[in-house]
Parts: C-alpha cells; structure tokens; sequence
C-alpha cells in the first residue's frame, strides 16, 4: 500500500510538469489557434536562465521562480509581436513550422553559448530533505513542485473563470467572430495571452532546474509527450490539458513499475493513449468537435 | 575548331596526369603524397563534445607537437597535418566522413569515433579502404569481437573491462546485491550484460534489473523501486551515460538513497560528467576509469600542458587520443612508410608505456590495446581541493586481467 501511495504521488509530481507545459500550450491554441512547437526550448530557457541567474548574478532559487516568468512572458511577447502574428492569417501550418524553427535557433544559441554539458543546480536548502508522510515519505522538493503546479493550475482556472479578463479570453477563444461583433477588442489580448503561455513554460522550467539535467535538449523530448497530453485532453481545452497532464503523469509512474517485466508498455502507453482517444474522440477527452466551416 | 580544342584539352589531361604521377614514384619518400594526415571524427557539437570532441583534436596536435620535437630533423616528415570532422552521433554520417577522409583528404589514420553503432561503422570503412582506424571513445567489444579486422584497433575501453573493473571489484568488497538501471539501447543492454556477468561471477546477486526510456529525464520510479526491492540491494548500478546520468544521479540524492543505504555506482563517466554534476552529488560513487589525469607526476605534467591549451583537465579519451596519435607516427617512423600494412605489421604484438598507456600492448590476436585500468572513486567535497581533482584511485587492474581473453569471432 504504502508503495503505491508512493508512486501515485510520484505520477502525479511528473504529471505536474506535464500539466503546467500542456497549460500554457492550450491556452495559446484556445486564443491564437498556433500549435506552439517552440513550447519545449521556452521550458530549456526556464531552467537555463534560473540556472544563469544563480551563476552570473548570485539569484536564489526563489527569486528566479518569480524573475524568469516575467522575463519569459515578455520574450514571448516579442516573439508574438515579431513573428507569430504576421502568419496568424496564413494556414495554422505556417506557424508551427515557423515555432519549429524557433525551437532549433533557441536550442543552437543555449548550446553555441553553454556547449551540451549539463548544468549543475542543487535543491534549494529549504527543501533539501524528506517529507515523512506516515505510510512513506518523498523528496521535500517534490512536494513542494506538486503544491506549486496545482496552486498555479487552480489559480489560472480562477482568472478564466472569475475575471473580466479571462471572461474575455473565453468568449473570444470559442466564438472569435461573435465577440468581435460584440465589440470586443479581441486582438488586445492576443499578445498578454501568449506570453501568459510562455511564462508557464517558464515557470516549468524552473522548477525543472533543481531535479533535472539542465542542458540544451532537454525540453526537446519532453515536447513531444505533451503535445501527445494536449491532444488526450483536447486541443485548447484548459481543464482538458491539465487533467490528462496529471493522468498521464499517473499512467507512467504505474505502468513504470507495475509492468516492469515490459517496459516497452510504460514507455510507449502515453502515445498509444493518445491514438486510442483520437480514434474514439477525435476531439480530445474534454474537447469540443468544432462545427465544419 | 571544338574537336582541336577537345584534343588539346585531353592531351594536357594526359600530361597533368603522366606529370603528376612522376614524382610520388620517382621520389625517395615513402609517404602517400608526402606527407601524414590524421583524421579526428568524433562528436564536435551534440552530447559527447565535452567528453572528446575538439579538445581531442588539441590533444592530437599536442602529440604531432612531440613527435616532431623528439625526431627533429630525422622526422620521416614535417608535414603532418590533421583533418576534422563531425559525426553527430549518427551512424550514416560517420560513414560518409570516413569515406571522404580516406579518399579525399589523404587521412592516413582515422581517430576517436565515439558512439558504439558509429564507431562500427567506421571499422567497416577502415576494412574496406585498408586504412588504419584506432578507436578510442566507442565501447563495445563488438569492435574487438565479431566486427574486427586488420587495419581497427581498439584503444583505451570497452564494456567489459568498465564491468569487469566496477562490477566485479565492487562485488568483492561487499556489496553483493545489486539493482541495476540501464538505458534501452545497444549500449545499455551490452553494458547490462555484461554487468550481470560480472557481478554473478563475483558471487553477487543481481536483486533486480530495469530497462529505462532512452532518453529519460524522470527515474523517480525505479529510485523509489530501489530501496523496497527483497533483498534489498547494497548498491544501484546505472548504465546511464551523458545527460541521463546526470538526471539519474540528480534524484538518486534528491531521494536520499545513500542515506537508506543504497549505494551508487556508475558504469561509464567521465572526468567531464563529474565536473558537471559537482563532486558533491557523486561523492562516494565508484567506478572504471581508463586513466586518471592526477594519477602520478607523468601525467599531471601532460594534465598541466593541456590545461593550457583547452582550459580545462583531460579525460581519459583526451589521453588515448593524445597516445594513439603518438604511438601511430612513431610505428610510421620506425616503418619508413605510411602504408597501412606495414604499419600494421610494426603495432601488433608491441609493448608500450607512455603517458596513457601503462603495461600497455597492441595484441596481434584482435588489436585490442591492453593496458592498466583504475577502479576509481569520487572524493567527498570535502577532500576535494583542486579544481577537476575530483578521484581517488583505489585500485589498479593490471592490464592482463582488466580485459576480456581474445575472442573466438574475431578473425582478423
């Protein structure tokens, strides 16, 4: 029993991470409709600038979880103003391949700058120790990443649905054209709400830097999963993206270790998953099918 | 008019190439277009960089640097020169570039080759061009084994002398139980193997072994499995390499195992994987190295000279790449020639100590180069003085039983 409690509670710190990524990328598809392949190499700098904060400036752990977001979100700003908007008319296509080669020139200029090596980052001394919870215990940290992300998620949840602002971001994710006749400025929040993505991808990637290797590639791996955890919980679908962030998180952690004899099974579940619900609902778990133009 | 120019034109064809090939048979020089290249193909821009990558280059200039300083004016040339290029860790591409520096740009002897698939490859190469190859950075004993041949020789490690080295010695001690994690690729299921037979050879047993997504940035799984499994296992052996073993080693301290009593012990590292992960995440760890830069004053003093080159300390691979290069001109000088089968003929079966090479010798039964290995083991941070003075060496393996008997498959 206690093992069980254990790696559910392990399924659900990986899935945090999963959740926080899968966040950002659902809301930038529910207002931009952009498929943000860049998403990955936002999280790298997440970890890479929180890693550089401490090295060159001598910034704790705890200011970069607060720095590098805001940092982040305005980089991404930049790059919506810059890039991403001048394709928003153009086939969704484009941007994807324009988010393709954004990842490969942010991972390049890491690696170009850094070289590939992992960059050493130890657990901030708060948090350096085990947590008894009676049954087991686990990594200080770890509960803390998991207490976190659900803080973060819940509060996201919070401002879409309470707030004039996320009211807004709502109506013109599900009926653009409706909220314009309305006379709603729409286009004013294209460009918060990008960089509100990018920062989550930020936010992952700090807490990533204490348990991970910090290097270059490493969100280049891990986009692909949570593209594949996006697609499970429909595209564009907050509680979607953030639900099947945690499942997955859980499905791994399980499989992993109850199906140890196959570990082919854990490896590949997430993407055999995702090809079930697509067959079954081609929209995602908790999306919606849009009407045909 | 065009068919006096076309005769004009394949007359001075017949002439150039008539001229050109005058000299090379007509001179005394007994070298392919006068003159040595060797070729460093290894991983210059992706994960195995720091490990090899162009400091292994500086490293084989510094032995092109020696070589002439020791010969002087009886050098059998001047004009050594050395060729480039990178391999990304792609078998295809490691290939190509073989190809294109044996025949395009005159490489005598091709060096490095990190990557197990790519490193097999270039033997194939090697083989089929009859130009000489010495591994250094590729690991399996496939090289040595079924993929052998006349003009590859192995240099500085493989999978069975890190398992023989680490596994078996690590057994002896006490810590009999082991849990093993390792990558699932070739690489990791090769060091798998081997690790197993080694460990159970010594009297361990192996309590538990998990195949891992290659690559992985979450282990937390099989750390939390770790210390649960019946009997508990006194060590956690992982095959990890590069960026994995660093996330691996990551959350091995992040979930305490040390202090539940589950030792760490690593298959393949590199100087330059400590250096990234800090001594103090490692303490403690032990494992095979190959050559140690802090080992005696011979090689602190070739540590030192490197230092000032690259900046930072030498791995063993930046060693064997310094040796291989020194230890083929001298074979070359000796020989009077740079044709590979001579060469060959002044390699096999000769005994040789320099800096990297410690009761070392090139077998003539499968090329492999034998020499002393080092169990090796990270020092607590606080014994931890000197910048990339990160070790201890708690014993030598004497070159004689570090590696496997020459194998049955290989027939050169």
């Amino acid at each position: 029993m206690s093992s069980f409690l254990q790696h559910t509670f392990d399924g659900l710190v990986s899935g945090a991470f999963l959740a926080l990524l899968a966040l950002g990328l659902a809301v930038i598809f529910g207002m931009l409709r952009v498929v943000n392949f860049a998403h990955g190499a936002f999280y790298m700098l997440g970890a890479v600038g929180t890693y550089l904060l401490l090295t060159e400036f001598g910034v704790p752990f705890w200011w970069a979880l607060l720095i590098v977001p805001v940092v982040l979100g305005a980089l991404g700003m930049g790059v919506e103003r810059a890039f991403v908007h001048r394709l928003a008319r153009l086939d969704p296509l484009y941007n994807f391949l324009l988010t393709f080669g954004l990842t490969l020139v942010l991972q390049d200029l890491v690696k170009l700058r850094y070289g590939t090596q992992s960059s050493p980052y130890a657990t901030p001394s708060a948090l350096d120790a085990t947590v008894d919870f009676g049954l087991f215990d686990f990594p200080a940290y770890r509960v803390f990443v998991l207490a976190f992300a659900v803080v973060a998620c819940v509060a996201v949840w919070w401002l879409l649905g309470h707030t004039r602002v996320g009211m807004v971001v709502r109506a013109a994710t599900e009926h653009p054209e409706l909220s314009r006749a309305l006379g709603i400025d729409v286009g004013r929040w294209v460009t918060p709400v990008f960089g509100f993505g990018i920062a989550l991808a930020g936010v992952a990637g700090v807490l990533a830097a204490p348990m991970r290797a910090v290097n270059p590639l490493m969100g280049a791996d891990l986009v692909i999963v949570v593209f594949a955890v996006v697609v499970i919980g429909g595209l564009g679908s907050i509680f979607g993206s953030v639900a099947a962030g945690f499942g997955i998180g859980l499905v791994q952690a399980w499989g992993e270790s109850y199906l140890d004899r196959w570990p082919i099974v854990a490896q590949t579940s997430v993407f055999v998953i995702m090809a079930v619900v697509l067959l079954w609902r081609p929209a995602g778990l908790f999306g919606r099918e849009e009407a045909p133009a | 008019m065009n068919r006096r120019v076309g005769a004009v034109v394949v007359g001075a064809l017949l002439l150039a190439g008539c001229g050109g090939g005058g000299p090379q048979s007509s001179g005394d020089s007994k070298l392919s277009g006068d003159r040595i290249v060797l070729g460093v193909l290894n991983d210059q821009s992706g994960v195995y960089l720091a490990l090899s990558g162009t400091n292994s280059v500086k490293a084989v200039q510094m032995a092109i640097a020696d070589f002439k300083a020791k010969h002087g004016g009886d050098a059998i040339t001047d004009d050594i020169t050395v060729e480039t290029a990178d391999h990304q860790n792609k078998p295809d591409v490691a290939n190509t570039k073989a190809a294109e520096m044996y025949d395009r740009l005159g490489v005598d002897a091709i060096l490095d080759v990190p990557t197990s698939s790519a490193a097999l490859k270039v033997a194939d190469v090697a083989k089929e061009k009859k130009k000489l190859y010495f591994n250094i950075s590729g690991a399996t004993t496939d090289l040595t084994g079924k993929s052998c041949n006349r003009y590859t020789f192995h240099y500085a490690y493989d999978t069975y002398m890190l398992a023989n080295g680490t596994g078996k010695t690590v057994t002896e001690q006490g810590a009999k139980n082991w849990y093993i994690v390792y990558p699932n690729y070739a690489f990791g299921q090769d060091m798998e193997k081997s690790f197993s037979t080694a460990v159970t050879g010594a009297g361990g047993t192996i309590v538990g072994k998990d195949a891992t997504p290659f690559p992985n940035d979450n282990f937390s799984t099989f750390l939390l499995k770790a210390p649960t499994l019946n009997p508990k296992p006194d060590v956690l052996g992982t095959m990890q390499a590069g960026g994995d073993l660093v996330n691996l080693v990551k959350q091995y301290n992040e979930f305490k195992l040390r202090e539940k009593g589950v030792g760490l012990s690593v298959g393949l590292m590199f100087l330059t994987d400590i250096h990234s992960l800090t001594p103090a995440a490692l303490a403690g760890t032990t494992y095979t190295d190959a050559w140690y830069w802090n080992f005696d004053a011979e090689n602190r003093a070739f540590a030192d000279r490197f230092l000032k080159e690259t900046g930072s300390r030498p791995t063993f691979a930046h060693a064997a790449n310094y040796s291989a290069a020194l230890q083929y001109l001298e074979a070359v000088q000796a020989a009077g020639t740079d044709d590979a089968d001579a060469v060959v003929k002044q390699l096999e079966g000769k005994s040789i100590n320099d800096v990297f090479l410690r009761n070392g010798k090139i077998r003539a039964e499968d090329h492999r180069v034998i020499h002393d290995a080092y169990l090796a083991q990270v020092k607590p941070a606080a014994e931890v003085t000197e910048d990339w003075d990160y070790v201890k060496i708690l014993k030598t393996i004497p070159a004689d039983s570090a590696f496997r008997t020459p194998s049955a498959d290989c027939k050169l």
